[in-house]
């Protein structure tokens, strides 16, 4: 169990030494949002009606665009062999990693959340169940990615795989977590969506470690 | 030595198995076909609503079939690869991949031929046509991860993960898009038609079924040897590279 | 006679291919096995299959003690200093204190240093601070001596001798002459 921790605080410690690798997630889900505007126009309630998608699948691609990383720097100076021969089992290895990510991806992204529905001129009404159903969904993503992480190590061309190979499977939390989001919009019962999230979630944290754990095996072989 | 001859000794019993049983499933393909293109064309009679259109039903439902038979075979022979490490069952994965994804493919394209007379475009966001569309991805996902690796082997392990993550997220995929399409979709549009269970639309459909099964299979077995033979190939290119 | 690594009818080889095997092993208390033979001839692969790290052809490998194992890559972040990349490791293994063990490879004085200033040998060094752990009875090593100057290789030799004389082993994949008194010798590529 300390060992779980002690591997998801030096996760963090990596970071905050690049800070700057880090925020690039968030700057680039704000980036993908400033460009909608650009793209379709500043009109209020054209921008209004498509915030929560948007939010949504930028926060997708900034979860997505950190993810090569998740395993491949430990792969490539070979602590990820260190790390396997520890003491902890591979599924803990793989959550451990995932969690790092959530803090330092998914966390930011969650706060960030609520500004960018308001640049894109969310109404305020909406703005408490995008953070809860975030907060929900974000970890899924870094479960998911984990997988992905895992099976690309040692592949040619692993960041693009990872994308490709997860974007399809993240499709249900994002239908979920954007739904949720509308219905409080539109004045709708949010609670079936966001239970679905939570189901997402916990179907995750079951079944995505023992799948990165499997992966992780293949590419230590 | 002795674990390079059991690893020869199973794909030359596939090869005389599959050699002896590919004629009948090839001829049984194209047997179906003829029975099942006819009933399809000039067997059964227009649809009341449809017209002629209904024909396109077809091609599309079975391919469709298909396109999920395919990805449930490879998650199957995945299973038993990671499971009991059969090399056999590696191939018989990646070469169902692109034969199920041409499935998907026919399904998508015959969709949309479909959708154009119905629906009056050839793209509607339809919750059957999305999930297909999806399940296309998770084919090329597959098929661009396998190929990514310098070393075949670690391709075909980290391939047979994906596709029993792929295969757990297709119902969930599928259950996520209705219900999206369920909030979305004004109920006005008219969905592809549910078979009526008729029998003179019955008959041809499951004549047709039929006769996209023994093509998968047939496509199946000629895929699978060809690529037993190429590993053949590679191990001999091998063994005479260290002597 | 208390073997701490047995291996019985070990095949070991990579995509499939045989590299060597069947082969048995046995090392108890103090005793060390040196591995030899040519590039490609399966060390590296052996050391892998001991460690755990891969799945044998056929055979078996049994570990009964906690091992560490020493790769081709130092596992080493640049972004962290000398002491913080030792210390993780040691909080990692649930190994007590490193206190002496930076001083034992020579980079005590460099402990505040980060690590992307040190040399490819240093790196190594660092790396062997954190494999010759005197909480683990089992020392794999593959290649330690790559990098190393003959004062470090001087002090490896010592650090292993010390480690059998405590009752631990060591199984050390090398072309160097690294001293290694009463070892077993494994040749491997002869077949």
């Amino acid at each position: 169990m300390t060992a779980f921790f002690v591997l998801i605080r030096r996760d963090l410690a990596l970071s905050a030494r690049q800070a700057a690798d880090a925020l690039v997630a968030v700057m680039f889900a704000v980036l993908v949002v400033v460009l909608f505007p650009f793209g379709i126009g500043p009109e209020a309630d054209i921008l209004s009606r498509i915030s929560a998608g948007v939010v949504w699948v930028a926060a997708l691609l900034a979860a997505m665009l950190s993810l090569d990383r998740l395993f491949q720097a430990d792969h490539d100076d070979g602590s990820l062999e260190q790390l396997a021969l520890g003491p902890l089992p591979l599924w803990a290895l793989a959550l451990a990693k995932a969690t790092a990510h959530w803090l330092v991806t998914g966390l930011p992204l969650i706060v960030a959340s609520p500004i960018l529905a308001i640049m894109l001129q969310m109404p305020t009404a909406g703005l408490a169940t995008l953070v809860l159903a975030m907060a929900l969904g974000t970890p899924c993503f870094s479960l998911l990615g984990a997988i992905g992480a895992a099976l690309v190590l040692g592949a040619r061309r692993g960041g693009v795989l990872v994308a490709f190979l997860i974007l399809p499977l993240a499709i249900p939390v994002l239908i979920f977590g954007a739904a949720a989001t509308e219905a409080a919009l539109t004045a709708q019962e949010a609670a079936p969506h966001l239970m679905l999230l939570g189901a997402c979630l916990l179907a995750s944290l079951a079944l995505a470690p023992a799948a990165a754990a499997a992966g992780l095996r293949q590419a230590l072989g | 030595m002795t674990g390079s001859l059991h690893r020869f000794a199973n794909p030359a019993r596939f090869q005389r198995l599959s050699q002896a049983v590919l004629p009948w499933f090839a001829g049984g393909t194209v047997i179906a076909f003829v029975i099942g293109l006819y009933l399809a064309l000039f067997g059964s009679p227009p649809d009341y609503q449809q017209g002629e259109t209904v024909r396109i039903m077809y091609v599309h439902v079975p391919a469709a079939w298909m396109a999920l038979g395919a990805y449930t075979t490879m998650a199957l022979a995945s299973a038993v690869a990671l499971i009991w490490r059969h090399r056999l069952a590696d191939l018989v994965a990646q070469s169902a991949a692109p034969i199920g994804a041409g499935f998907t493919v026919i399904a998508l394209a015959t969709g949309m031929l479909w959708g154009q007379p119905m629906w009056g475009t050839f793209w509607v966001w339809d919750a059957r046509l999305t999930s297909v569309l999806v399940l296309l991805f998770l084919y090329l996902g597959y098929i661009a991860l396998i190929n990514a690796f310098d070393d075949p082997e670690r391709g075909a392990r980290a391939g047979a993960i994906l596709a029993l993550v792929g295969w757990i997220n297709v119902p969930i995929v599928k259950f996520s898009v209705d219900w999206w399409n369920t909030l979305h979709q004004p109920a006005s549009i008219s969905r592809f038609a549910k078979p009526a269970l008729h029998p003179s639309i019955m008959t041809p459909l499951l004549v047709m079924a039929i006769a996209f099964m023994l093509l998968f299979a047939t496509l199946l077995l000629l895929r699978v040897r060809t690529a037993t033979v190429e590993q053949r190939l590679r191990t001999l290119a091998m063994a005479r590279a260290r002597s | 006679m208390n073997r701490l690594l047995e291996a019985e009818g070990l095949v070991g080889g990579r995509s499939g291919h045989t590299l060597f095997g069947p082969l048995d092993l046995a090392l108890a208390a103090g005793g060390a096995l040196r591995v030899t033979g040519g590039n490609g001839s399966g060390k590296s692969t052996l050391l892998r299959l001991l460690a755990g790290l891969l799945d044998p052809m056929s055979g078996v490998v049994r570990a009964n003690a906690a091992l560490r194992y020493l790769g081709h890559h130092d596992a080493v972040k640049p972004s962290f200093t000398v002491a913080e990349n030792l210390i993780f490791w040691r909080r990692f293994n649930g190994s007590g204190s490193s206190a002496s063990a930076l001083a034992a490879v020579g980079l005590d004085r460099l402990a505040a240093t980060p690590a992307r200033y040190l040399s490819a040998g240093q790196r190594r060094r660092l790396a062997l601070a954190r494999t010759l752990d005197p909480a683990a009875p089992i020392w794999l090593l593959d290649e330690p001596t790559n990098g190393l100057d003959a004062a470090s290789i001087a002090m490896l030799e010592a650090a292993l001798a010390r480690h059998r004389g405590a009752g631990g082993i060591a199984v050390v994949a090398t072309h160097a002459a690294i001293l290694l008194p009463e070892a077993q010798t494994l040749e491997l590529g002869l077949t």
